[in-house]
């Protein structure tokens, strides 16, 4: 079940990406995530926040606390108008990179997710979201 | 359509000015960022520059030359305006209250006509309009700006280069690297680099709370120019947790030397110098002279 309001983070530029990395923490510890958890949602969403930038032109983060039975998460939604990704399966692949990075952040953060889910429309923006359950 | 706006402000320019200072007086309240007559001689250079602008009959605020001196002025109010701390809302209102005392002038001056009131009316508004928006984004800037150079300070504050020992240099990096910031940081540390001779670099990132891509693709290009002058780099603080993610990236460290402790690391540089570190007591117990030696006191 979701929390009845979402917390919204604006990702204009790169000292949104720090807020957003500073938001996720805290809601993390809120989740009671361990230490290793915490690091790899942060960081999973650092890399999703900066592809939002980067490759979707800026746009928004949607954060959720979920709570299923005894089970705690944090779900995390990265919204963009940009330009979508053609093809996914590439886009996920290690390595490949559009822009001159390192290409390994769409399938790091999936890696480090428990959920991961991407919609795309070439031409009209992208949404990813992203799970991560209390161990 | 040709506005009488111009000719209206010119003429009445000074009742205008009367009512809008005293319109904003009352808006703010008691104030203590700004003086009364701070703000009445704004007003009236603000003023004085608008009609100026007016009487070109462009309308286009935001690009045409004719307003370049506004937009100038505007900016710079802004910007003292963030650092005096005012909110944004308070220095937007400057502009806004313009409106009244404008509309006022108009409503005496068009009575009679109803219709070409309404005209200027919508007119005279999108121009404040224009210029309120103007003077929110300039102090938007302002901030940023104003933010931007308190961060540069903080890093240059939290980001020394630190001579360990002779041809070993030492980075304990704190706080959050993005990329222009990382970008001066790694810099000054080649410019170490060289000024030094130093031959072993250790970068410590036992203060940064988050490696990503970004991150580690920073550090790998530094490593690579470090090397390119000659100098090896150590990556040391490297959390267990921050080990975790760097696997699950994929990030690949290559060849480069990564220890958990900047101590490990400082041991690992003084060895690659042929340099060694002994204990001066087990010097002396060995040599069995320990009973006769007071204890050291460090
Ligand atoms: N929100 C997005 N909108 C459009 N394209 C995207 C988006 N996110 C990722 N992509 C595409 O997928 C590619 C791979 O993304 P990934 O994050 O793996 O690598 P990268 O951002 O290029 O480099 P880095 O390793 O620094 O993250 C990008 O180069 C880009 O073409
Ligand atoms: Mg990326």
């Amino acid at each position: 079940m979701n929390s009845p309001t979402p917390e919204i983070v604006p990702i204009r530029s790169e000292s949104d990406v720090v807020i957003v990395r500073q938001n996720v923490r805290k809601w993390s510890i809120s989740v009671g995530f361990s230490l290793v958890d915490q690091t790899k949602i942060v960081t999973a969403a650092s890399e999703l926040a900066r592809n939002t930038l980067i490759h979707g032109g800026g746009g928004e983060l949607k954060s959720f606390l979920l709570q299923e039975g005894n089970r705690k998460g944090l779900c995390l939604i990265f919204d963009d108008q940009g330009p979508g990704i053609p093809d996914i399966e590439k886009a996920l692949q290690d390595g490949y990179t559009t822009k001159g990075g390192m290409g390994l952040g769409l399938g790091g953060s999936k890696r480090l997710s428990n959920e991961f889910e991407i919609k795309t429309e070439v031409g009209k923006g992208t949404s990813i979201k992203i799970i991560r359950w209390k161990a | 359509m040709n506005s009488k706006l111009p000719t209206i402000v010119k003429e009445f320019e000074t009742q205008i000015l009367q009512e809008w200072t005293k319109n904003q007086l009352s808006q703010m309240g008691s104030t203590d960022k700004i003086s009364e007559s701070e703000l009445k001689s704004e007003s009236q250079q603000f003023l004085n520059l608008f009609q100026i602008s007016l009487q070109s009959g462009n309308t286009s605020v935001r690009q045409s030359k004719e307003w370049a001196p506004i937009r100038d002025y505007l900016s710079n109010l802004s910007r003292t305006r963030a650092s005096q701390g005012f909110s944004p809302t308070e220095t937007a209102t400057f502009i806004f209250s313009l409106k009244k005392p404008l509309v006022a002038r108009l409503r005496t001056e068009f009575e009679k006509s109803p219709a070409v009131l309404l005209e200027e009316v919508t007119a005279s508004n999108e121009l404040v309009d224009a210029l309120g928006l103007y003077t929110t984004e300039a102090y938007q800037k302002g901030r940023e700006e104003l933010i931007g150079r308190q961060q540069e300070e903080m890093l240059e504050l939290s980001t020394p280069v630190v001579k360990l020992w002779d041809g070993i240099l030492a980075l304990p990096m704190i706080g959050t690297l993005d990329s222009s910031r990382t970008q001066i940081v790694m810099e000054s540390l080649l410019q170490k680099i060289v000024e030094t001779e130093s031959e072993i670099a250790i970068i410590d990132i036992t203060g940064v709370p988050t490696v990503d891509t970004l991150v580690a693709q920073h550090l790998l290009k530094t490593v690579a120019a470090a090397r390119l002058m000659g100098a090896d780099c150590i990556i040391s603080g490297i959390r267990p947790q921050i080990a975790q993610t760097i696997v699950h990236l994929a990030i690949d460290l290559g060849s480069i030397i990564t220890k958990s402790s900047l101590a490990d690391a400082f041991a690992v540089a003084l060895d690659k110098r042929g340099l060694q570190v002994s204990s001066q007591r087990q010097k002396t117990a060995l040599r069995g002279e320990v009973s006769a030696q007071p204890p050291l006191n460090h």
